[in-house]
C-alpha cells in the first residue's frame, strides 16, 4: 500500500496515511500530544508550539499538528527534553494569564488547565507583566476576558474562514500583542452577527457566553410570575455531553424532567414552534412563487445569519422570508393564543427559551418582535447555561425519568426536529409544500440530496410534475457569503428557494452549544436528529395536531392577517460604529 | 463615506487620490497606502483606516492589526514636537524614569500620548546610542543629554512658539 506510511511513535510502530501529521498518527496508537493552537476543524498553523516532539535527525523539536509524518521517521512525544520545552511554554503562558480558575466558566473544560495540570506544573516561575484588558461587555450575547486569551488564533481563523466575517486579527506587539476587533472595540460595535462560533473554539475562557441563568433563577423563585420554557430541537441533542454523556445522545425525556425540577410551570417544544414556522413560511414561499413574488426566498430562522445579511447585504432583505424564527413564533402564541386559552394576563408570563445559538439572546432583544404587545422572548439561556443551572439545583441528569412535553405547545413532528441541521428546514419545508402542491403525502418521506455537511448543497425537486423548484442549502456564514454574492450576480443557478444557517453544520453545532474537541461533534448530533425524526409518529408539520389546533381556533389560515401581524416580521439595514466588514 | 464615531467629518478625497493606483491590483498595496495616507493626515485616523480597508476589500480588523503591528504608524494625532525619552539600560540606572516621570507631569499626558493643544507627543525608546550622556532624551533631532527632573520645564517651554 503506497499510499500508507510507517513509523515509530514513542517507540510503538504506526501505520498512518500519507499526509497525515505527526498528531494524526500518534492518535492511532493512543498517544494524544497536547495542543492548544490546534483544533480539529480549522486550519493547523503551528503557532503554540505545545505539540512539540523530537524527532530523530531533525535539527530543532516539530510540531505535530503541522509536521508530516513520514516513511521511517522516528518520533518521541515525551522524552526528557521535550517535556522540558514544553513545560517552559507553558509556563510562559501561565505566567501571563490570570490565576483565576477558580471562578472562571471555563474550568473543568479549559484546554490550557488541562494541559497545565497534566504537565505536573504546580509553580509558575515568572512574573505577570501583561498590561491589564478590559472586558468585553458591549453585546449580549457573549463575554471577551482579553486577560484570558492566550493567542492561539483560533477564534481569528473561525471568524474568517468559516464564518467569512473577519472581526478579529492580531494586534500590538510584544507583550503588549492581542487578539482584538478593530480599534479594541466591543463585538456589539463592529459587525459581529454574535454566532458565537469564536467562543466554540476558544480553547480557554477568553471567550465566554454572557449567562442569563441569575436572571431565570430570579423568575422561577418570584411568585407573581408564571415562567414557561421552550427547548429547541438542538438541545435535546447536547445536553448530556456536560454531565459525560456522547455527543449525539437523544435525551429530550431527561431535558423535559430536569426543567420541570428547575421550577418552569410549563415545558413545551420549539418544535412545535418549527411545525409552525413551516406553515407560514411554505405558503409565503408558495404565494410567492405562485404569484410572482421576490425570489429567490431565503429562511429566517438563524439569528446570527439575519445580522449578516442586515450587516452585509442589507440590499437582499427582500429575499428574507417574512417569518419569524421558532423562537419568537413561540413566545408570541405564548402570549396571545396561550394565554387566552388559559385566562393568564400576558404580562405575568416570563418566556423563556433553550437554545444552542448565543445570537437568540440577540434576537430577544429586537424590539420588532413583540407582536403581543411584550416581547416574544423575555429570557434566553443557551445548552450550556442549562447544564450549569441543572448542576446548581444538584440534579443527576441521567439518572431522571423521561418526561413528556406539556400541551398545547409541545407536540413536535419529525420535521421540525430535524430543523437543528443543516438542511432541514428545507426538507421539512419540502414535506409540507409537496402535500400543498401536489395534494398527497411526498414518498419516500426522506429527501437525501438535502442531508449532509456539505458546505452547500443544491437540489432540484420535482414536485410531482406540477412545479419544479431549484433550492440551495448553505451553513457557515463563509458559504452564506457565496450565495448572497451569486444572488446579487442576478442568481444564475435560477434557485427559487435557500436555507441558510449560520453556524457549520447548522444549530447542533451552535455557538451556545457544549464545547468539545471531537471532529465528529456535528455529525453525531445531527444524525441523532435524523433518528428521532424517524422514530416519531408524526412526520411532517401539516400533521402536527397540535398546530392544525392553532389554526382552527386562533389563527385561521396559514399567511391570515393574524398570522401575518403576529407571526412575521420584518429586516432592517444595520450600521455599528465600526462600518466596514 | 464618513464615520459617525468621532462627531467630525474628514475629507477622504486625498485618500481616494492615493488608492486610486491601487484598485485594480490591491496585491501588497497596504503598507505603502498606510504609509501615504499618513504623510497626507499626520495620523492614521479611524475613518481612513475603514475607507483604505473597503476600498482595497481587507478586513478592516486586518488592517488595524497592521496598523498597530508596526511602530511606524500612528492611530492618534502626533505633535508638532516629538519627544522620544530613552529607556535602555544605561539611561535606566541613571534616573531615566524619573526622567519620564517628569515629562508627563509637566505636560500632563502619559507616554504614547499627545497633549490636548497638539505641541507635543511623548514616546519611550530603548536606546538613542548616546549612552555616555545618559540620561537622555530627543526632541526632534535634537539630543538633550545628561538631564535630571529639573531641566525639563525649561527644555520643553524652549519648543514653545
Ligand atoms: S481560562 Fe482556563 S486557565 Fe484561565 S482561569 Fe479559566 S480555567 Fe483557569
Ligand atoms: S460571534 Fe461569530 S461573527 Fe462574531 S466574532 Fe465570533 S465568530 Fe466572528
Ligand atoms: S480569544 Fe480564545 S480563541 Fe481567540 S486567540 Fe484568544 S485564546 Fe485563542
Ligand atoms: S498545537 Fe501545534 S503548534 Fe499549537
Ligand atoms: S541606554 Fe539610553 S542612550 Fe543608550
Amino acid at each position: 500500500m503506497s499510499d500508507m506510511i510507517t513509523l515509530t511513535i514513542d517507540g510503538q510502530k504506526v501505520t498512518a496515511p500519507a499526509g497525515s501529521t505527526i498528531l494524526e498518527a500518534a492518535k492511532l496508537v493512543g498517544i494524544d500530544v497536547p495542543t492548544l493552537c490546534h483544533h480539529p476543524l480549522l486550519r493547523p498553523e503551528g503557532a503554540c508550539r505545545v505539540c512539540v516532539c523530537k524527532v530523530t535527525g531533525a535539527r530543532s523539536f516539530l510540531p505535530a499538528c503541522i509536521a508530516k509524518a513520514t516513511e521511517g521517521m522516528e518520533v518521541f512525544t515525551h522524552d526528557p527534553e521535550v517535556l522540558e520545552a514544553r513545560k517552559n511554554i507553558v509556563e510562559l503562558l501561565l505566567a501571563n494569564h490570570p490565576q483565576d480558575c477558580l471562578a472562571c466558566a471555563r474550568s473543568g473544560n479549559c484546554e490550557l488547565q488541562t494541559v497545565a495540570n497534566n504537565l505536573g506544573i504546580r509553580k509558575v516561575r515568572y512574573e505577570y507583566n501583561r498590561p491589564e484588558m478590559e472586558l468585553d461587555l458591549s453585546n449580549p450575547c457573549l463575554v471577551r476576558d482579553p486577560a484570558k486569551c492566550i493567542l492561539c488564533g483560533r477564534c481569528v481563523r473561525v471568524c474568517s474562514e468559516v464564518q467569512g466575517t473577519s472581526i478579529y486579527s492580531f494586534a500590538y506587539r510584544g507583550l503588549n500583542a492581542r487578539v482584538t476587533p478593530a480599534f479594541n472595540m466591543g463585538l456589539g460595535e463592529v459587525s459581529c452577527t454574535f454566532c458565537g462560533q469564536c467562543r466554540k473554539v476558544c480553547p480557554t475562557g477568553a471567550i465566554t457566553v454572557r449567562s442569563d441563568t441569575q436572571r431565570v433563577w430570579d423568575a422561577l423563585r418570584d411568585p407573581d410570575k408564571i415562567v414557561m420554557v421552550q427547548t429547541a430541537p438542538s438541545v435535546r441533542v447536547a445536553i448530556s455531553e456536560p454531565f459525560g454523556g456522547k455527543p449525539g445522545d437523544l435525551n429530550t425525556g431527561q431535558m423535559v424532567s430536569a426543567l420541570r425540577r428547575l421550577g418552569f410551570d410549563k415545558v413545551f417544544d420549539t418544535n412545535w414552534a418549527a411545525d409552525l414556522t413551516i406553515m407560514e413560511e411554505g405558503t409565503e414561499l408558495i404565494g410567492r412563487v405562485t404569484k410572482g413574488g421576490k425570489l429567490p426566498m431565503i429562511t429566517s430562522c438563524s439569528p446570527g445569519w439575519i445580522n449578516f445579511i442586515e450587516l452585509n447585504y442589507p440590499d437582499l432583505l427582500d429575499n428574507l422570508s417574512t417569518a419569524k424564527s421558532p423562537q419568537s413564533m413561540f413566545g408570541a402564541m405564548l402570549k396571545t393564543y396561550y394565554a387566552k386559552k388559559q385566562g393568564i394576563d400576558p404580562s405575568k408570563i416570563v418566556s423563556v427559551s433553550i437554545m444552542p445559538c448565543t445570537a437568540k439572546k440577540f434576537e430577544a432583544f429586537r424590539r420588532e418582535l413583540s407582536a403581543s404587545g411584550y416581547p416574544d422572548t423575555d429570557i434566553v439561556l443557551t445548552t450550556t447555561e442549562l447544564a450549569q443551572m441543572i448542576k446548581e439545583a444538584n440534579i443527576n441528569f441521567l439518572g431522571l425519568p423521561e418526561e413528556q412535553f406539556d400541551p398545547i405547545m409541545g407536540e413536535g413532528s419529525g420535521a421540525g426536529t430535524i430543523f437543528g441541521a443543516t438542511g432541514g428546514v428545507m426538507e421539512a419545508a419540502v414535506r409540507t409544500a409537496y402535500k400543498v402542491i401536489v395534494g398527497e403525502e411526498m414518498e419516500p418521506i426522506e429527501l437525501e440530496a438535502v442531508r449532509g455537511l456539505e458546505g452547500i448543497k443544491e437540489a432540484s425537486v420535482d414536485f410531482g410534475g406540477k412545479v419544479t423548484l431549484n433550492v440551495a442549502i448553505a451553513h457557515g456564514l463563509a458559504n452564506a457569503r457565496k450565495v448572497c454574492e451569486l444572488i446579487r450576480a442576478g442568481n444564475p443557478h435560477n434557485w427559487h428557494f435557500i436555507e441558510i444557517m449560520a453556524c457549520p453544520g447548522g444549530c447542533i453545532n451552535g455557538g451556545g452549544q457544549p464545547v468539545n474537541m471531537d471532529a465528529d461533534t456535528p455529525r453525531l448530533r445531527a444524525e441523532a436528529l435524523y433518528r428521532d425524526d424517524a422514530g416519531l409518529p408524526v412526520r411532517r408539520s401539516h400533521e402536527n395536531a397540535e398546530v392544525q389546533a392553532l389554526y382552527r381556533e386562533f389563527l385561521g389560515e396559514p399567511n391570515s392577517h393574524k398570522a401575518h401581524e403576529l407571526l412575521h416580521t420584518h429586516y432592517y439595514r444595520q450600521s455599528r460604529i465600526c462600518k466596514s466588514k | 463615506m464618513s464615520c459617525n464615531c468621532t462627531g467630525k467629518t474628514l475629507d477622504l478625497a486625498p485618500l481616494m487620490d492615493i488608492l486610486a493606483p491601487y484598485k485594480q491590483n490591491p496585491k501588497g498595496a497596504l503598507i505603502p497606502v498606510l504609509q501615504h495616507a499618513q504623510d497626507v493626515y499626520g495620523y492614521l485616523p479611524q475613518e481612513v483606516l475603514e475607507a483604505i480597508a473597503s476600498e482595497l476589500n481587507i478586513p478592516v480588523a486586518e488592517v488595524f492589526g497592521v496598523v498597530t503591528f508596526y511602530a511606524q504608524f500612528h492611530l492618534t494625532p502626533r505633535g508638532k514636537n516629538i519627544i522620544r525619552i530613552c529607556q535602555g539600560t544605561a539611561c535606566h540606572v541613571r534616573g531615566a524614569k524619573t526622567i519620564l516621570e517628569a515629562v508627563c507631569s509637566h505636560l500632563g499626558v502619559k507616554a504614547g500620548e499627545t497633549t490636548p493643544d497638539l505641541n507635543f507627543t511623548i514616546e519611550t525608546v530603548a536606546c538613542l546610542g548616546a549612552c555616555g550622556l545618559a540620561p537622555v532624551m530627543m526632541v526632534n533631532d535634537n539630543t538633550h543629554g545628561r538631564l535630571t527632573p529639573s531641566d525639563i520645564p525649561g527644555i520643553l517651554d524652549s519648543y514653545l512658539d
